[in-house]
């Protein structure tokens, strides 16, 4: 049996459910940064799998750099607020952080 | 007179009333500090420095007038223009013809000399400054009266000498009743003047003209002569008649308020103006006859002729001075001035020539029969100048111009002298003015008792004073005038009629006069210490004067005793104004000084015997009125008087009660006046306040209801719009929770939604 695209696209939509999953329900802020990398990996898998599939080229590989990159910078700024967060209140329960009401 | 009047342009003319005007300006300003800085000198320096200077330029336009030609002698200046309406314009203008040069020359000449004896009368008056103020004042109307080019200005002037009057009359307005006697004198002059007004606004109406709708969008009327007039014949619209209508012969026809455009418009026969006032009727009156009867009533109230004399006796509540210029010698004189200025109107009206002579007659003889038995020396005096002016009316009335304004001058010189010389007498004692307390003032007071005899004299009618060149004159015109007519109708006997009563007056005032001289000033002093009750109407005032006199009557300083000097020598010299035709063959010099300003009126031809039969007959009245108080009044030893008055006592009585004229006027004119009053108050109070007061309480009550309105519907609205929007907010901000992930669940649901809608609508 082949490997065709659809597979690929299985495990893209897979993680981005997963992640999107681990985001909205995870209580710990390091878990929900895990989740948002998921998410961000299952948007690579596709960029990756259209790339190789369908238009032939390495844009899509590139464009993958690209978010890891990103993904990245978001882990050091998501990071450094959870920290900062930390600091305040004792805590890195999402559920409690509200300071941002009103 | 068939051609219009020669003018001569004259520059500086307004300076003659405008120094008295400034004289009184600048008293009214600062006369209390000068009086105060730089003492009462300072105060009659100023007045009588206005009115000297005044005289002064007047005689320098009377030697300009005697270099003109008789018929040029109309000098006329125009300052300005004070409003135009339509075609009428009235300008400030002054001029000064014969006439009018004649009256400013007594105005402004005896109102010196008289501004002159004020200083000596009033010097113990706190209020000297306003005094000599209202004096100015008064000059400066009284010119402006009598040198008037036009209807306008010589209105302001007779209004303002009303003024004056009142504020000289009521001068010491802390007595009630000199205050009252002011008002009298003013509100009975209204009355007057209302006749006045009336008789003005129905000249102007004759003469043509009516206010017509302007065409086209002004909104504002204008006047226009109307087209029956010859002048507009050929005019069909406003420009057409503004092209034809400005000269005919050199005349300026239409309604015009300037006496010489009114005199010229009747005297040239092309204009059409006479032949349209003699027929013009209104409901069936003739015009003329209405306009020269309603000039005179306004005559009747500033020159106090029957039955509006009555303000002028009460008017002697005034200091003595202002009786002398103003209700003698000046402003009662207006009446005359008026009449002889529009003689040319009154000359068209035989009704209404009779109808002032009659009036006239009736005055002099009425208050002349009232003087006899008054025991107050200015009441008698007063009364006098009642009867002299009913005289001159007699003059004016019967078409002898010259003789009336001739009468009103040796009046203003002999009647001045007279209340002068009681003004002095008052003054040396102690201010009392009831004759029966003075007496034997002859020995005290040498120069007001001399001026005073020759002052009698003159107005007795004695042919060595004025008085008897002008009322002979006067009583011989009355006597052979046969073109009089009352209410119509020809009444030849009027003449001889008026003459009769002008006789019988003459000899009553000669009986007054002497009377009052010999009661003053023969005999022993009465006066003394009993002399001070307060029971003159005068005494009020002069307390502060008493002290320190001792009660001996005494004379009046120099300033009073000279100008009374001066008056008397002008009351004999005046008579070489008017010696008659009789004498010298030509005509009398003040008859051909106003010949050419005066109407021309034809009096019946008589003999010269007949003449000098009337003069002796005017001789004779003045001896037997001379004789009969000189036995009865001399030294006051005779018994007769106190026995005739026990003897007719009702009749004296009512006599001295003045036939209780004051009293009807109180019954049937100020009491019925008073009680209208009282109910219009009432109404005032009760109907118009309630009405008021109802309105008020309406409109409080639509507020009221406007403020609920407002308070409970309008707010309600708005602040339900503010407290939604803050109600939805707080539940609204309930979602925002501040946890992401809240948030992130409303996103997936918003992407959810989308998603499902995408499917669900294609």
């Amino acid at each position: 049996m082949a490997i065709t695209l659809a597979h690929f696209l299985v495990v893209g939509a897979l993680l981005f459910a997963l992640g999107l999953v681990a985001v909205a329900t995870r209580r710990n802020a390091v878990g929900v940064l895990m989740g948002v990398e998921l998410v961000l990996n299952g948007a690579n898998v596709n960029f990756v799998a259209f790339e190789r599939y369908g238009a032939g080229g390495v844009a899509g590989q590139v464009f993958a750099l690209f978010v890891i990159v990103l993904a990245a910078a978001e882990a050091a700024v998501g990071l450094a607020i959870v920290l900062a967060l930390f600091q305040t209140s004792k805590s890195i329960d999402v559920r409690q952080a509200d300071l941002l009401r009103e | 007179m068939d051609h219009p009047v020669a003018v001569t342009q004259a520059s500086f003319l307004w300076v003659i009333p405008a120094l008295p005007l400034a004289g009184a300006v600048v008293n009214a300003l600062l006369g209390w500090k000068l009086q105060r800085a730089l003492g009462r000198r300072a105060v009659h320096a100023i007045a009588v420095a206005a009115v000297v200077a005044s005289f002064l330029v007047a005689l320098l336009f009377f030697t300009r007038m005697l270099g003109l030609g008789a018929e040029e002698r109309t000098l006329h200046e125009r300052l300005w223009n004070l409003f135009t309406a339509g075609r009428l314009s009235a300008d400030l203008a002054f001029s000064l013809d014969p006439l009018s040069m004649a009256l400013v020359l007594v105005i402004t000449g005896i109102g010196a000399l008289i501004h002159v004896f004020s200083i000596g009368y009033m010097a113990d008056e706190p209020a000297y400054w306003r005094f000599f103020c209202y004096l100015n004042l008064f000059v400066f109307a009284m010119l402006l009266l009598v040198m008037g080019d036009n209807f306008v200005v010589m209105f302001f002037g007779w209004e303002g000498v009303g003024l004056a009057s009142y504020l000289l009359i009521a001068f010491w307005y802390t007595d009630p009743q000199k205050a009252a006697a002011g008002m009298k004198a003013f509100v009975v002059n209204r009355i007057g003047d209302f006749g006045f007004l009336l008789g003005l606004l129905l000249l102007f109406w004759a003469l043509g003209g009516a206010w017509t709708p302007r065409p086209a969008a002004l909104r504002n009327l204008e006047y226009q002569p109307v087209p029956e007039l010859g002048a507009f014949a050929a005019a069909t619209d406003a420009a057409q008649a503004e092209a034809l209508a400005p000269l005919v012969e050199g005349v300026k026809v239409g309604p015009t308020l300037s006496f010489r455009e009114l005199r010229d418009q009747i005297a040239v026969e092309a204009t059409g103006v006479r032949a349209r006032l003699d027929g013009a009727t209104i409901w069936g009156l003739p015009v003329l006859a209405l306009v020269g009867i309603l000039l005179f009533v306004g005559a009747m109230g500033k020159s106090a002729q029957l039955p509006l004399y009555v303000w002028l006796p009460d008017a002697m509540a005034g200091p003595t001075p202002v009786s002398a210029l103003i209700h003698a010698a000046t402003m009662v004189t207006a009446g005359v001035y008026m009449v002889a200025r529009l003689s040319f109107l009154f000359a068209l009206s035989a009704s209404a020539m009779g109808w002032v002579a009659l009036v006239g007659a009736l005055t002099a003889a009425f208050a002349a029969s009232i003087g006899f038995f008054q025991y107050d020396i200015k009441k008698v005096l007063a009364y006098s100048t009642v009867s002299q002016l009913g005289f001159m009316f007699i003059g004016v009335g019967v078409g002898a111009y010259w003789a009336g304004t001739y009468h009103l001058v040796t009046h203003a010189f002999f009647k001045a002298t007279l209340f002068l010389g009681s003004g002095s007498v008052i003054l040396g004692c102690h201010h009392e003015q009831d004759m029966r307390k003075m007496g034997g003032l002859g020995q005290h007071m040498p120069i007001t008792r001399w001026t005073y005899l020759v002052a009698c004299i003159a107005i007795a009618g004695f042919p060595v004073a004025n008085g008897f060149y002008s009322k002979d004159e006067i009583l011989w015109k009355a006597f052979t005038s046969d073109h009089l007519a009352l209410f119509g109708a020809p009444v030849p006997w009027l003449g001889p009629a008026i003459y009769l009563l002008g006789i019988l007056t003459a000899i009553g005032t000669a009986f007054y006069m002497y009377r009052s001289y010999y009661m003053t000033f023969t005999g022993s002093y009465r006066g003394g210490a009993a002399g001070h009750d307060g029971h003159g109407v005068d005494a009020g005032h002069g307390d502060g004067h008493d002290r320190g006199h001792a009660h001996v009557p005494h004379e009046s300083p120099w300033t009073i005793t000279a100008v009374l000097a001066v008056l008397a020598v002008g009351s004999v010299l005046s008579l070489f104004l008017g010696l008659p035709t009789l004498w010298t063959g030509v005509a009398p010099a003040f008859e051909r000084w106003l010949e050419p300003v005066v109407a021309e009126v034809h009096f019946r031809e008589a003999a010269h015997g007949t003449e000098w039969l009337f003069q002796l007959f005017g001789v004779l009245a003045a001896t037997v009125g001379w004789l009969s108080a000189r036995a009865l009044y001399k030294d006051g030893r005779s018994q007769v008087p106190a026995r005739l008055k026990e003897r007719f006592a009702r009749a004296w009585n009512v006599v001295y009660q003045k036939y209780y004229v004051d009293e009807l006027y109180d019954l049937v004119v100020v009491g019925p006046a008073v009680r209208l009053a009282g109910l219009l108050s009432w109404i005032d109070k009760r109907v118009v306040d309630g009405l008021v007061h109802l309105v008020g309480a309406i409109g409080r009550l639509v507020a009221e209801l406007d403020g609920a309105i407002d308070r409970y519907l309008v707010d309600g609205a708005v602040n339900a719009v503010a407290f939604g929007t803050a109600g939805l907010g707080r539940s609204l901000r309930r979602i925002q929770t501040g946890h992401v992930q809240t948030y992130l669940y409303g996103a997936l649901g918003g992407a959810l939604v989308v998603v499902l809608l995408n499917f669900l609508i294609r």
